[in-house]
């Protein structure tokens, strides 16, 4: 603890070094722009990275989806209106995806509407139930939290590899089974067996970072309000709901909103896991855009661009939403 | 000290990329480091600079993926490198650059008269050289002779059909208590071996998708041998879309006992099979059409763009000679292109008597391939077909599907497919 | 494990749920407690340590079914008058009895062997049923030996990219982040809100869906085969100024007052009051920065085309082909490329802990 804390310390006296030399220049800089102008000041390095490298590419896709062929540059692309969006929107059914054409969108849009609320609540519920463990005065905590973190590092291939050699035919959890007398279960072949394996091995590899997140925001609670508690002999489930979760509540809000975004992003983990499959069972929405936009020749820019606004403006509402509540409870 | 030698390093790239413009006589060829690859094409690049004192030869070895994802990209944004061993051969060809000019045409042309064609892209009328076929891969299967043995089954005879195949694997399976006895790789390109040996034309002549009773005999036949069990649901019913899968270990492990696959697996059997079984790479299976098995394999091609083409050109040229082709190949095992190889044969002093036996296998079901097999090879929306074909046919397997929906969804997405690359 | 947890005495559930010290006796909630955290402890650490203890199997032995924990390999012995080594079987003979015999050659269902301690006796032919290989462990370093000899020292550079490219972006991005998170969450001006939305709503936008997009951006500013081409287009996270703007909202903004009355200017507010306060924060968009620049794949696939800027990860790619996979290479590769991750985290873990803890007490 006070090693660290000493490295803390030192890193802080190292970061200010440039930062003395800094100092002054920013002052005569806020001389001169006036203290109005600051803010922008700061927010402008984020806000040109963010126009060049994320806005930027989403109008580029917004022209694409407008346009066809496989060209890359938008001014060889000839204008085709709104035929992609028509293609998506065109069906028969929309409770049906076989009565579309493009069946596959609306399978992915099933299968994600279906997968992000599992992945979330399972990722929350675990991931709180983890952190209320370590939060507990236990022994070795930062060994348990060091493995909760752990699968957090390995990039999403190495997950997938991992979780395939364990789940196959031949993989090492048949070979459990068998010693232990139990039949093999071919597990990735199975619709439900494969869609709870996705759920599952995505909680596994991104659980240990919310875990990490919600510690904190437990840690964060003042341990008299509890003393208070235990005198009016309130029972454990109701300081839990009473105390604990209201106060967590901003921090389950931030943990909330990143565990849907990246859900709703799941890829690399499922792309070599399941492919999608079995069938369409596991394909999810950023998959099926990967796959007609990039990985399968002729490249269908257009469409998979379109099909990402789509998803987009999905996103978008999901988002105001979120935030009109953040704010609300940041007022309240 | 580290840092001043790095610095000076630094220095010094920064010097050679500047200088290297004036010199001017430098190339970059990426491939990857399998088979006929980087690896065993260094040793002839090496000699070609020997000879050619003044002119470099880059060789950059890249991961397989990013040939098939990003060099497309960076082609179509006006990167890229001056060459490449490419293997959708069709799709790129709007980028290839004509060789003519520098080879002789009337060698290639008859040396490499089919592959060229795939080069072309569909273009029946172009008679432009795009690039030197390297190496042909074989689709096939590969039966553990052990296993058969051991039933007291006779091997089926040259001739034999996929159905009498599939009996007969069966049979073994059963009496050995083997685990399955058929896998096939989940990859379009070896579905379109059985397809056409049904009489499926895939593709027609002017190039559109081609939903025919073949396709649907073999899918109906693919499907029934999932649901008996004859092969299992682990590679076309476990994986979706148009990801690639092979189960080789099962026939390593002899839990197959046959295994379709492709001659690229060659090097791997020798390797680790040894002698715990029996194999060998068996003729091309028979359908009602026909006994085919698909080609595929590489080409190395220059690329438009390049500001070298005279010394690509000579490059490219000089690995053609049959004394640096055979060379390259018989390092790398694998079949040639070039038809006078293919007869004067090549000798693989490093592979073992059983694995010589097995190219002599390949090799000889090159004759017999359909010409939709051909066709199919060189169409440029072949990946478009083939990925259709993985996604569809495992839907079928799934239940998502009928066979007639998936035939159906089969010609629209290809339909579409086309429609999207090719709207003005 | 019991010693343990009767050593520590604590009080389950209920300090589970209060968070605080207690003093009880051995209770069934601690019980509980210990016991998932043992669960999860298996749980996400074996497919780790099964990774690993893979990565030192041959690729022979990768291939067995029922996989083996450890990597064993057949023995091998020297036998006079026969080339090379052969492998070791043991063998059940005729009278039941069971002998060590080196094997010759497999033919079918039979084997040649010859005893090892006495070669002079001939071959003997042995059913191929009742031989079973003599295995020992056997770590196969050579995977790791072979990946290093065959990337030679190109293995040193690929590292360096890889880490220039970490370090770069999360310093850029710490900084940037934190900067624009201030502007956000400490000033009222005009616009305020609308900037926040534009870089809230990247947050929805996966970078796979604007691959092509963004390349096209990299090659227009010349940035192809160059590590910025990476760095660059990943700094600006929205997820790193959403974390910090959230953290940075309960910072009381009576400590800007009070710094402002004494005439700091606004940057050494930002960097002397809110940066230190920030910590946590920081040390959390660090370490979310650090692991997905670490693991970054698609991008550096597309922008990187030339060896010498290749990062790990575009080099572990290597050891896959259309129809190959080179599982021991890949196995071993993988191990090494999270080596320098597990590495990190010991170092950041501590940094956490101590930022962590400070916060607890305000």
């Amino acid at each position: 603890m006070s090693a660290s804390l000493r490295i803390a310390r030192a890193t802080g006296a190292v970061a200010s070094l440039p930062a003395r030399a800094i100092e002054p220049l920013m002052a005569g800089l806020q001389k001169a722009i006036g203290i109005k102008k600051m803010p922008w000041f700061f927010l402008l390095p984020n806000l040109l990275a963010v126009i060049l490298f994320s806005l930027l590419p989403v109008f580029v896709n917004i022209f694409y989806s407008f346009t066809g062929s496989d060209r890359l540059y938008p001014s060889q692309r000839p204008f085709i209106g709104t035929y992609n969006y028509e293609t998506l929107l065109d069906c028969g059914n929309y409770l049906d995806p076989s009565t579309c054409s493009r069946d596959l969108f609306w399978r992915a849009l099933g299968n994600s509407l279906v997968f992000v609320p599992t992945q979330v609540a399972a990722m929350i519920g675990i991931a709180l139930l983890t952190a209320i463990c370590l939060n507990g005065n236990i022994r070795g905590r930062g060994f348990f939290r060091g493995v909760f973190f752990f699968p957090v590092m390995l990039s999403p291939v190495v997950v997938a590899l991992t979780w395939q050699w364990i789940l196959q035919r031949t993989g090492v959890l048949n070979g459990i089974l068998t010693n232990l007398g139990f039949e093999p279960v071919n597990w990735l072949v199975y619709a439900n067996s494969a869609f709870f394996w996705s759920v599952f091995v995505t909680v596994w590899a991104h659980m240990g970072f919310y875990t990490i997140i919600l510690l904190a925001g437990l840690q964060a609670i003042p341990r008299d309000v509890y003393e208070a508690a235990k005198m009016d002999s309130a029972s454990h489930w109701r300081a839990f709901t009473r105390i604990t979760l209201p106060l967590l509540k901003p921090v389950l809000l931030v943990v909330f909103i990143l565990a849907v975004i990246r859900s709703v992003q799941t890829f690399d983990e499922l792309y070599v896991l399941t492919g999608g499959g079995p069938g369409s069972a596991t394909l999810l929405m950023v998959q099926y855009i990967y796959e007609i936009g990039f990985a399968v020749q002729p490249r269908n820019f257009g469409l998979a661009a379109a099909a990402s606004l789509l998803l987009g403006i999905v996103l978008l509402i999901f988002t105001l939403v979120q935030l009109r509540i953040s704010r609300g409870s940041s007022n309240g | 000290m580290k840092l001043s030698s790095l610095r000076l390093s630094c220095a010094f790239g920064v010097l050679m990329f500047a200088s290297a413009p004036a010199l001017a006589q430098e190339i970059t060829v990426v491939c990857d480091d399998l088979g006929f690859g980087c690896n065993t094409i260094q040793p002839v690049a090496d000699k070609f600079m020997e000879e050619n004192p003044g002119k470099t030869v880059n060789l950059e070895i890249v991961p397989y993926q990013s040939m098939v994802e990003s060099l497309p990209v960076q082609l179509a944004s006006g990167e890229g490198p001056d060459a490449a061993i490419v293997t959708d051969l069709g799709g790129l060809s709007r980028y290839y650059l004509d060789l003519t000019p520098y080879v002789d045409p009337a060698t290639f042309n008859e040396n490499f008269e089919q592959t060229l064609q795939w080069l072309r892209g569909g273009d029946a009328e172009s008679t432009a050289i795009n690039g030197m076929p390297t190496s042909l891969t074989v689709n096939g299967g590969y039966v553990n002779l052990t296993l058969f043995e051991q039933a007291g089954v006779e091997v089926p005879p040259e001739g034999a059909t996929w159905q009498e195949w599939a009996a007969a694997t069966r049979e073994v399976a059963e009496a050995t208590g083997t685990e399955f006895a058929m896998e096939m790789d989940r990859s379009g390109h070896r579905f379109a071996s059985l397809a056409i040996s049904h009489g499926a034309e895939l593709v027609s002549e002017d190039g559109k998708p081609v939903v025919d009773d073949g396709l649907r005999a073999a899918i109906e036949q693919f499907v029934e041998w999932h649901q008996d069990g004859t092969m299992p649901m682990d590679l076309w019913g476990a994986v979706g879309g148009a990801t690639h899968r092979e189960l080789f270990s099962d026939f390593l492990n002899a839990n197959t006992v046959l295994y379709f696959g492709g001659s690229w697996t060659l090097s791997q059997m020798d390797q680790e099979v040894g002698d715990l079984f029996d194999w060998k790479v068996i003729p091309a299976p028979c359908g009602p059409s026909s006994c085919t098995v698909m080609p595929g394999g590489g080409a190395l091609v220059a690329f438009q763009h390049t500001d070298q083409p005279e010394l690509v050109g000579a490059f490219i040229n000089y690995l053609a000679q049959p004394e640096n082709l055979s060379q390259v190949l018989a390092a790398a095992v694998e079949i040639p292109a070039a038809s006078t190889l293919i007869e004067s044969g090549i000798e693989y002093p490093g592979a073992s008597e059983r694995t010589q036996e097995a190219l002599a296998t390949f090799i000889a079901q090159i004759p017999k391939m359909a010409p939709a097999a051909y066709r199919f090879q060189g169409w440029r929306y072949q990946r478009a077909m083939m990925n259709a074909l993985t996604t569809r046919i495992s839907q079928v397997l799934n239940g998502e599907l009928d066979v007639d929906g998936a035939l159906e969804r089969i010609e629209q997405d290809v339909n579409l497919a086309i429609e999207a690359a090719e709207a003005q | 494990m019991a010693d343990l947890s009767l050593a520590s005495s604590t009080g389950g559930v209920r300090n589970m749920l209060l968070g605080r010290r207690g003093r009880g006796r051995l209770h069934i909630s601690d019980v509980l407690t210990y016991g998932y955290l043992l669960l999860g402890v298996l749980v996400m650490f074996a497919p780790v340590i099964w990774v690993v203890l893979s990565s030192f199997k041959t690729s022979a032995a990768l291939q067995e079914f029922p996989p083996t924990l450890l990597p064993y390999s057949t023995e091998q012995v020297v036998v006079e008058g026969y080339e090379g080594t052969l492998p070791l079987f043991d063998v059940i003979t005729e009278s039941g009895d069971v002998v060590q015999l080196a094997q010759i050659r497999r033919v079918g269902l039979n084997a040649q062997m010859v005893d090892p301690t006495d070669p002079e006796a001939g071959r003997i032919v042995v059913p191929v049923a009742n031989a079973t290989p003599v295995r020992e462990i056997h770590f196969a370093v050579e995977n790791y030996v072979q990946l290093l000899a065959s990337s030679g020292s190109e293995i040193w550079r690929f590292v360096f990219n890889s880490l220039f490219i970490t370090v770069a972006a999360t310093i850029i991005t710490l900084i940037m982040n934190s900067m624009a998170a201030f502007a956000l969450s400490k000033y009222r001006f005009r616009g305020d809100s609308l900037a926040l939305v534009a870089i809230l709503s990247t947050l929805m936008i996966p970078a796979t869906v604007v691959l092509v997009p963004t390349y096209l951006i990299v090659a227009q500013l010349g940035l192809v085969n160059n590590l910025w081409g990476v760095i660059l287009p990943t700094v600006a996270t929205p997820t790193g100024v959403f974390l910090l703007r959230q953290y940075m909202l309960t910072i009381p903004d009576e400590l800007i007052e009070a710094a402002r009355m004494d005439h700091a200017s606004e940057w050494r507010i930002f960097w002397r009051i809110i940066l230190p306060l920030s910590s946590p924060a920081l040390a959390v968009v660090a370490i979310f920065s650090i692991l997905s620049r670490w693991n970054d794949f698609l991008l550096p696939l597309v922008v990187l085309n030339r060896r010498e800027v290749f990062t790990l990860q575009l080099a572990l790619a290597s050891y896959q082909d259309e129809n190959v996979v080179r599982y021991e290479q890949l196995l071993a590769m993988t191990t090494l490329t999270a080596l320098p991750l597990a590495f990190a985290f010991i170092f950041l873990q501590r940094y956490i802990t101590s930022g962590i803890a400070s916060t607890g007490i305000k």
